[in-house]
C-alpha cells in the first residue's frame, strides 16, 4: 500500500444507489469509510451501521451547567455577597430564581450541542483529501459518494475496487494523502 | 437491511386486508425540478449582479433607517424626557415597538423549531428568510429598552456584571428575567440559523472557488468550517438540528410569556391577568406570520420562486394566520368576560374604558385589523390571490402594533386614582426613531438577500421525490 494513498472514492448518481452501495460496503465489514451526500440522506444512518449520535448527551451537560450556573449566580449575589431586602421578600428562593435559570439552561444546553457537534465531527478543518477530489465539488450540489480509507485494516485496493465496482460506483479513483 | 423493512414484515397482517387509503402528500418543490436546478436558484440570486431594484430599495432602506439614527442620537444627547413619557403613563411606544418586534421575530422561531418537530416539511422553503426575520427583528426590539434606560451608556447594568456599587441586579424583576430572555433569544436564534447555513455556505465556497473568485470563496469557506458533506458528520448535524429544536421551542414560548410578565406581575387593572402567557405567544406568532408573508411573497415574485414557496406552502401559512388570531379574538372577548366575571370595578373600568375611552379608535383598529381580517383567510379564493394575501397581511402587522399600543397605553393612562390620569401622545423623536426601525429591518434584510441563500438548499433537497431512497414507497 503507497503511503500517499488516502482511499478509494466512488462516485453514485442517485440516492437510492448511494443508499444499496452503503449497505454493500457496511456489510463487508468496512469501518473507516464515508459517504459524501448534498444533503442528509435519509435511512443511510442506518444503511452505513453509524449508532446514535451523542450530540444529546453534551446538550444535557450543557443544560445542567446552565441550570447551575443561574440558580448558583442568583443565590450567591442576592443572598450571600450583598444582602438586599427587596418589598420584603426572601433573599432567596428558587421561585423567582427558575425563569433566569430556565434561560440559562436554553442557552448553555444551545452553546454545548453546536460545540460538540463541531467536536465530534471534527470541524473545522479546512484542509481535507477528500476535499482535494476534482469532483467532490458535485458532492455539494447533487452527486454521491462513498470513500473508503486506505487506514481500514480490511482496505485492499483491488479488492476494495471491486466492490464499489461490484455496489455501482462509477469513476473509482485513488485520493491522495 | 435497515430497521425500515424488519418493521414493514412485521406490520398487522390486517393492514392488508383493510388497505388504508393512502393520502397524497403536498409536492413541496413542483415541476419535478432536479437537484442542481435548486442549487443553481438558490445561488444564482448571490452570485448574479446586483439587480437595479436592490440598489432603489437598499437606498431607501438606509434613508429610512437614518431617522432612528436621528431619533435616538437626539434622545442620547439631550435625555429621554424627548419622548413623550409623562405620568402616568410612563411606558408608551418605547415598550410598544419592542413587544412588537419581538413578537414579529417569534413566528421564524415557530417555522425553524416547533414545525421541524411536528414534521411540517412545508417549512423548508421559507425557514431560512424567516429565522433572518427573527434575529433583524430582534435587533430592532432590543434598540428600545436600551435607549429607554436614558444614560445608554450604563445599559450594562442590566446584566450581573461587578460594579463600582457592589450592588446586584434584582433579580426578583420580570424586567429583570425579560433581560435573559431576550438576549438567550437573539443568541440561540443566531447560532440556530448559522447552524442551517452551515452546508450552503461549503456550497458557496466551491461554486466561487470554481469561478476563480478567491476572495469570497475565501470568506464563505471560513464560515463553512470545510463542511464536506459527510454522511457522519450529517448524522451529527441532524441530531444537533433536533435538539436546537427541541430548546428553541419552550424558548419561543418562555420568551413572551417573560415579556407578558412585564405587565401581568404588576397590580395594573387590564395588566393583572393570568392570560397574558398564552394570549402574547398566540399574539406573537400572529403577527410574526404576518410578517412572513409580508416579506416572503414580494421575494417570491420578484426572485420567481413559485416553484419552491408554493400555493400549498402560502395555504398553510394562511391557515395558521387564521389560527392564531383566531385564538387572539377569543383572548380578547375571554379578557372582557374575566373584567365582567371578577366583579372588580377597577378591572371592569379598565376594559369598558379601552373599548369606548379615549383610545377606543385605538382599540377599534385593532380588533378589524386583529379579529377580521385573518377571517377572510377561511376562503380559498382569497388564499390563492397573493395580492389580496399580502394587503391582509399589512392589516395584521397594523394591528398587531395597535393591540401592544392599547394595552399598554390605555391601562396606564387611566390607573387607580383620577387625579393622575392623562392622555399620551407621541414626541416626534419616538415617531421618528420607529418609523427608522423598519429601515434597520429593510437594510438588514436587504443585505441577507443578497449575500446569504434565501432557501437551505440541503434541505429542499432531501424533501423533493428523488432524495427518497425507498422510491416512494411506504415504510
Amino acid at each position: 500500500m503507497p503511503t500517499s494513498s488516502y482511499g478509494l472514492i466512488a462516485t453514485f448518481e442517485t440516492a437510492p444507489q448511494i443508499y444499496q452501495a452503503a449497505q454493500k460496503v457496511r456489510d463487508a465489514g468496512y469501518k473507516n469509510w464515508d459517504c459524501i451526500t448534498p444533503f442528509p440522506v435519509h435511512g443511510l444512518d442506518g444503511a452505513m451501521g453509524l449508532g446514535r449520535s451523542q450530540v444529546p448527551r453534551l446538550s444535557l451537560v450543557g443544560g445542567i451547567i446552565g441550570f447551575i450556573t443561574g440558580m448558583t449566580m442568583i443565590y450567591w449575589t442576592g443572598a450571600v455577597d450583598y444582602e438586599l431586602i427587596v418589598g420584603g421578600k426572601p433573599y432567596f428562593s428558587p421561585m423567582f430564581a427558575f425563569p433566569i435559570s430556565y434561560e440559562l439552561t436554553i442557552l448553555f444546553t444551545a452553546f454545548a450541542t453546536i460545540g460538540g457537534m463541531f467536536f465530534l465531527n471534527g470541524l473545522p478543518m479546512h484542509y481535507h483529501p477528500v476535499l482535494k477530489y476534482e469532483h467532490i465539488k458535485r458532492g455539494m450540489d447533487d452527486t454521491f459518494f462513498i470513500v473508503i480509507e486506505a487506514r481500514d485494516p480490511r482496505f485492499n485496493l483491488a479488492n476494495t475496487k471491486a466492490l464499489l465496482e461490484q455496489a455501482g460506483g462509477k469513476a473509482i479513483t485513488e485520493l491522495e494523502a | 437491511m435497515g430497521a425500515h423493512h424488519e418493521s414493514s414484515s412485521t406490520a398487522p397482517a390486517i393492514l392488508a386486508e383493510v388497505n388504508p387509503t393512502a393520502l397524497p402528500r403536498a409536492i413541496l418543490v413542483e415541476n419535478n425540478r432536479s437537484y442542481s436546478w435548486i442549487t443553481e436558484k438558490i445561488c444564482g440570486i448571490i452570485e448574479g449582479k446586483t439587480p437595479t431594484w436592490w440598489w432603489v430599495c437598499f437606498a431607501l432602506a438606509c434613508f429610512v433607517a437614518s431617522f432612528t439614527v436621528a431619533g435616538i442620537s437626539y434622545l442620547v444627547a439631550t435625555g429621554v424626557g424627548v419622548w413623550g413619557h409623562a405620568n402616568p403613563v410612563n411606558w408608551a411606544w418605547d415598550i410598544v415597538n419592542f413587544v412588537f418586534w419581538i413578537g414579529i421575530g417569534h413566528a421564524g422561531t415557530l417555522i425553524s423549531a416547533i414545525l421541524c418537530l411536528l414534521r411540517q416539511k412545508w417549512r423548508t422553503s421559507i425557514n431560512r428568510a424567516a429565522e433572518a426575520m427573527t434575529i433583524f427583528a430582534v435587533v430592532c426590539a432590543g434598540i428600545f429598552p436600551v435607549f429607554h434606560v436614558g444614560r445608554v451608556w450604563y445599559a450594562f447594568y442590566l446584566f450581573p456584571i461587578p460594579n463600582s456599587n457592589a450592588i446586584w441586579q434584582n433579580f426578583r424583576s420580570p424586567l429583570e428575567w425579560d433581560v435573559f430572555a431576550v438576549s438567550t433569544y437573539g443568541t440561540v436564534s443566531v447560532l440556530f440559523w448559522y447552524v442551517g447555513l452551515l452546508p450552503d455556505l461549503a456550497i458557496l465556497r466551491d461554486r466561487f472557488e470554481a469561478a476563480g473568485q478567491r476572495a469570497r470563496s475565501f470568506i464563505y469557506g471560513f464560515f463553512a468550517m470545510g463542511w464536506r458533506g459527510s454522511n457522519r458528520h450529517w448524522s451529527n448535524y441532524e441530531m444537533a438540528y433536533l435538539v436546537l429544536a427541541g430548546i428553541s421551542t419552550p424558548l419561543v414560548l418562555s420568551v413572551h410569556t417573560i415579556v407578558s410578565f412585564d405587565f401581568a406581575v404588576s397590580l395594573l387593572p387590564g395588566w393583572h391577568t393570568t392570560i397574558f402567557p398564552p394570549y402574547f405567544v398566540a399574539g406573537a406568532i400572529f403577527s410574526g406570520f404576518g410578517m412572513v408573508l409580508t416579506l416572503m411573497l414580494p421575494l417570491r415574485a420578484v426572485y420567481g420562486l413559485q416553484d419552491l414557496i408554493t400555493q400549498y406552502h402560502i395555504d398553510c401559512m394562511c391557515k395558521i394566520t387564521l389560527a392564531t388570531g383566531t385564538i387572539v379574538g377569543y383572548a380578547y372577548g375571554m379578557e372582557f368576560f374575566i373584567a365582567w366575571y371578577s366583579a372588580n370595578p377597577n378591572e371592569g373600568f379598565a376594559f369598558v374604558n379601552r373599548a369606548f375611552g379615549h383610545y377606543a379608535w385605538a382599540y377599534w383598529i385593532m380588533i378589524s385589523c386583529n379579529v377580521i381580517t385573518p377571517q377572510f383567510f377561511w376562503f380559498k379564493s382569497v388564499r390563492h390571490n397573493t395580492s389580496l394575501v399580502w394587503i391582509l397581511s399589512i392589516f395584521v402587522n397594523v394591528g398587531m402594533w395597535f393591540e401592544r399600543f392599547v394595552i399598554i397605553v390605555t391601562s396606564l393612562a387611566r390607573d387607580f386614582l383620577p387625579s393622575s390620569w392623562g392622555y399620551y401622545s407621541p414626541s416626534i423623536v419616538e415617531i421618528f426613531t420607529f418609523f427608522g426601525t423598519f429601515g434597520v429591518f429593510s437594510v438588514l434584510f436587504l443585505l441577507f438577500i443578497r449575500f446569504l441563500p434565501i432557501m437551505p438548499m440541503a434541505e429542499l433537497k432531501a424533501v423533493t421525490p428523488q432524495a427518497d431512497v425507498h422510491g416512494g414507497e411506504k415504510h
